[in-house]
């Protein structure tokens, strides 16, 4: 193998798992050491930086850092993942006033006028980067205040109101002007107003419905899951019948069983199509869902609504099983036996949402593909106009709230590139810093030490007293002891073993010491045959080998990054430093740095 | 400063017969030096007792004085240790060893705990081929003392103050040969490869094994002008062959070419398989052990690897004739037979 060049920021950023996989990769381990440290104000806003709402996403993200967390995939089954999404509430929780340290807003403008569409999460962000910089934005959306699917569609004791509406006005303080309640209902009038820049960030706010035998004499007890979460969170639904059957199996079904619960509904049921396991929801929604007594009926496809005398009585399913074929393909076969009918006064349907973009003429040079989608640069987020961008679940689809800052961040740098003149396509190199965190002979800037704690629970709020108040937010978050535990959990994979081949004298201390046998020093050879050969299998293809130029003894040293605890061990026994844990600072540039 | 090793492993670490990982095997993180040659034999010894499948309770481990003999702390943590006295450890094995001869007793010295004040200890243990591995960790310097010249460092070699020595150098392997040792070996702390299959040959043989390990200081004699730092063990070591071990249990698979090796089945029923071997020495041959380790070390040269094997050795308990059973197995009808036995024996004797 060639030797790795670890100067392209890409490797070890790559190391960082969780904020590889984050999709605007905050720097996860650097703000958990900071939590540990108690310094909760300059986490949140390493956090607020990267990814604009900390204490909503430290509640609501869908983490996919987590499943990435390099813990998981340690020895041991039951092995979990750092609770990196609750860390963060904590220093969303703890922290100061913050106001002080939000960027300034010039009070002098650029003279550019940017028009956002939807004030949800994307469009914020964009407003957050392009504010500063001086740029005059107005916000278009039709609800009476910022935030979209976060405040219509996640329900207020996941989500408090009052979280929301502090990071919304952090941002909307940057004398946003804002045009609320009102739809916007032509791109054309939008664009004749003379904008520089338009972005459109307005969703995927339509709920896809099932056409069932019954529905036409049922509608009115059959409701689009994320419309009646909206109608709940705007006040006008306060209640539900007793026996509530969801239709679904994400997140939205989760919330529209749980808001159900708490607004009367007594016998709630979600039913799906699918196994449980390949349920669409997060397994922490599920197990939320089912902590509150709710079941999962999954292998259940709905057949028809039961209406007699006008009035809904419930609704048929067909169990099936899920068959796979060779290729991993699912296939619900039904199993023969007789339709199964369920009790309904009324039917939550939660089975997935689109996008909607009739407000947008079609003769705007704007292109859309065969399913209607906005033709959007996937990493310029610029549409066939080169003056109107795209992002969020409006630019491909439903995602998620952290895809959506990411999008905001990028179509932000866009934007202003374009608003300069210069070229979308030169996009700017991530800032990155490499730094020893040597303090002594033995001692490192970071707690090296590996804990075998397994996963703190986050703990909720009794179960009586959550179920009566819809406001009541369930998860009650980490005391800062506990944090600190969990904080500690962490493993730093920021702080990366660099390996200096010139100071190696081949003493084999680091492969001796390494707990997890990474370090191996052989004969180089095709990548193929060093991740069978190396002291313990490299068989995780995700992960790199980490390759030394060669060494006097025409060997390399070959590291396989997969399940490094990055203890520092091996810098620890190196007699000659050759090996150093250096910290790896990765930040995605943002619009105007 | 880390004071413990994190408890995780490599999720697929080999498992081996009794269904142990390497992890099993391991002690407590080492306090030795940073890069000390001696981590680099436990190590070894990990490995080699992992891969032969041995039961951690079935080993004692024993030692004298000095940072060698401070190591076995870092392996085998499950198993029996004795940190003894000064350059006695001979001793206390030989208690052992013919209290409970159902134990693996491995042996670790270093070059002053043996070839100073241990010298006569260890030319007796030989001599009485005890059933025993005996590992010398061999820095040819006092490194818990500040690294005074020990009598191991060869003449001329230069310390990291940059004084040569002058003294002739005790050689450990022609010292065991000259005393009757039938398992003479040489190795060196970086060469793993090498090093392994001799522990396990060595752990195989019954009688007494010795294998002196050049094993570089760091932080006293790993400077230029030492014959025992890396650099120069890495350049001037010189293989007899190469040892390849094959446990009982396992088929032999790999293809030696005809006429090149020596295959010697040991008494527990593996064997070891010597190939590319020094055409000059005779590995079964005292004498020529003896002349081909002379005409290295004249020539500048470390010989390592199998130097010399008897494969007719009778240990020490074979010699004596002594119960075939661990003495805390003997019940009271053992010892005491009875007055028509105690008769018998003195008959004879009239």
């Amino acid at each position: 193998m060639k030797p790795t060049d670890i100067k392209d920021p890409e490797y070890f950023h790559k190391v960082v798992d969780c904020q590889y996989a984050c999709p605007a990769h905050t720097p996860v381990p650097e703000y958990i050491r900071l939590i540990a440290a108690e310094r909760y104000t300059e986490a949140y806003m390493i956090n607020w930086h990267s990814n604009v709402f900390p204490g909503i996403l430290g509640r609501t993200c869908d983490r996919p850092c987590e499943p990435a967390c390099r813990r998981g995939r340690l020895q041991g089954d039951d092995e979990e993942p750092v609770a990196i999404c609750r860390l963060k509430r904590v220093a969303a929780d703890n922290k100061s006033d913050i106001r002080d340290q939000l960027p300034v807003i010039p009070k002098q403008k650029n003279g550019k006028r940017i028009a956002l569409i939807g004030a949800g999460p994307a469009s914020l962000t964009v407003a957050r980067d392009l504010a500063p910089l001086g740029y005059i934005i107005d916000i278009y959306d039709n609800q009476f205040a910022g935030g979209g699917m976060m405040r219509s569609q996640i329900p207020s004791f996941r989500l408090p109101i009052e979280v929301l509406d502090e990071e919304v006005n952090y941002i909307l303080d940057m004398g946003i002007n804002t045009t609320f309640d009102i739809e916007v209902e032509s791109l054309q009038e939008i664009l004749d107003k003379g904008y520089d820049a338009v972005f459109v960030g307005t969703g995927a706010p339509r709920g896809k419905g099932l056409n069932l035998p019954g529905l036409e004499d049922a509608a009115d007890k059959v409701h689009l899951g994320i419309d009646w979460l909206a109608s709940v969170a705007f006040e006008h639904t306060h209640k539900i019948e007793e026996k509530v059957l969801v239709l679904g199996g994400g997140n939205t079904a989760m919330d529209c069983c749980r808001t159900s619960k708490r607004l009367g509904g007594d016998d709630v049921r979600v039913v799906v199509r699918s196994p449980f396991e390949d349920m669409k929801a997060s397994p922490w929604e599920k197990e939320d869902a089912m902590h509150e007594g709710i079941p999962i009926y999954n292998n259940h496809v709905p057949k028809e609504f039961v209406v007699e005398e006008g009035e809904l009585k419930g609704m048929h399913f067909e169990k099936v099983e899920a068959r796979y074929d060779e290729d991993g393909k699912r296939s619900l076969v039904p199993t023969g036996e007789p339709l199964v009918f369920m009790e309904a006064d009324v039917v939550l349907m939660a089975i997935g949402q689109e996008n909607a973009f009739p407000w947008v003429e079609r003769d705007l040079g704007i292109e859309f593909d065969k399913w209607d989608m906005p033709v959007v640069d996937p990493t310029t987020f610029q549409s066939t106009n080169e003056k109107v961008f795209f992002g969020g679940d409006a630019a491909f689809g439903p995602e998620n709230v952290i895809t959506a800052v990411a999008h905001g961040h990028q179509a932000a740098i866009s934007i202003d590139l374009y608003c300069r003149g210069e070229a979308v396509s030169e996009r700017p190199a991530p800032g990155v810093t490499l730094a020893s965190q040597k303090m002594g002979v033995h001692e490192w800037s970071y707690d090296n030490a590996v804990e075998a704690d397994p996963r703190y629970i986050v703990p909720l709020a009794p179960l009586d007293k959550s179920l009566a108040d819809r406001k009541m937010e369930v998860e009650l978050g980490f005391d800062p002891t506990t944090a600190f535990k969990e904080a500690e959990r962490c493993l730093n994979c920021d702080v990366q073993t660099v390996f200096e081949e010139a100071r190696c004298i081949e003493c084999d201390a680091c492969v001796d010491i390494c707990p997890t046998d990474c370090i191996t020093f052989t004969p180089n050879a095709e990548e193929e045959q060093l991740r069978v050969s190396l002291s313990a299998p490299a068989s995780n293809l995700a992960q790199d080998l980490y390759v030394s130029h060669d060494l006097p003894t025409a060997r390399v040293m070959v590291k396989d990054e997969n399940v490094c605890l990055h203890c520092g061990l091996c810098a620890e026994r190196c007699p000659t430093s050759a090996w150093d844990m250096q910290k790896f600072l990765y930040n995605v540039t943002k619009a105007g740095q | 400063m880390s004071y413990q090793i994190p408890k995780f492993r490599h999720p697929q670490l080999p498992v081996n017969a009794l269904g142990y990982t390497k992890a099993d095997y391991e002690g407590s993180i080492s306090t030795l030096c940073a890069g000390c040659g001696h981590d680099s034999i436990s190590g070894s010894i990990v490995r080699a007792c992992h891969e032969l499948s041995i039961e951690p309770h079935k080993i004692a481990k024993l030692s004298g004085i000095g940072c060698s003999s401070k190591a076995p702390t870092y392996f085998l943590g499950k198993s029996h240790g004795f940190n003894s006295v000064h350059g006695r450890m001979p001793s206390v094995v030989t208690g052992a060893a013919m209290a409970n001869r159902d134990l693996i007793y491995l042996g670790v010295s270093g070059d002053g705990d043996t070839a100073s004040i241990g010298m006569g200890q260890f030319a007796h243990v030989a001599r009485r081929n005890l059933n025993m591995v005996y590992i010398v960790m061999n820095n040819g310097c006092y490194g818990l003392t500040k690294g005074q010249d020990s009598a191991t460092a060869d003449e001329g070699s230069v310390s990291k103050k940059g004084d040569a020595n002058m003294y002739s150098a005790i050689d450990l392997c022609a010292t065991a040969l000259q005393m009757g040792a039938t398992f003479v070996a040489r190795s060196f702390s970086g060469d793993k490869e090498q090093l392994v299959p001799l522990i396990k040959a060595a752990i195989s043989h019954r009688g007494f094994a010795l294998i002196d390990v050049v094993s570089p200081c760091v932080t006293f004699n790993n400077n230029p002008g030492s014959t025992k730092s890396y650099e120069f063990v890495r350049e001037h070591a010189e293989a007899t062959g190469t040892v390849d071990f094959v446990p009982m249990q396992k088929e032999i698979t790999t293809a030696y070419e005809p006429g090149s090796s020596h295959e010697v089945t040991l008494h527990d029923g593996s064997s070891i398989h010597l190939y590319k071997m020094d055409e000059d020495l005779d590995p079964f041959d005292r004498t020529s052990a003896l002349i081909n380790m002379e005409k290295h070390r004249t020539a500048g040269d470390i010989l390592t690897g199998l130097i010399y094997l008897n494969k007719d050795s009778r240990d020490l308990h074979d010699v004596m004739e002594t119960t075939r059973r661990p003495l805390n197995t003997l019940t009271e009808d053992d010892l005491c037979p009875g007055n028509q036995m105690l008769k018998n024996i003195n008959d004879s004797l009239r």
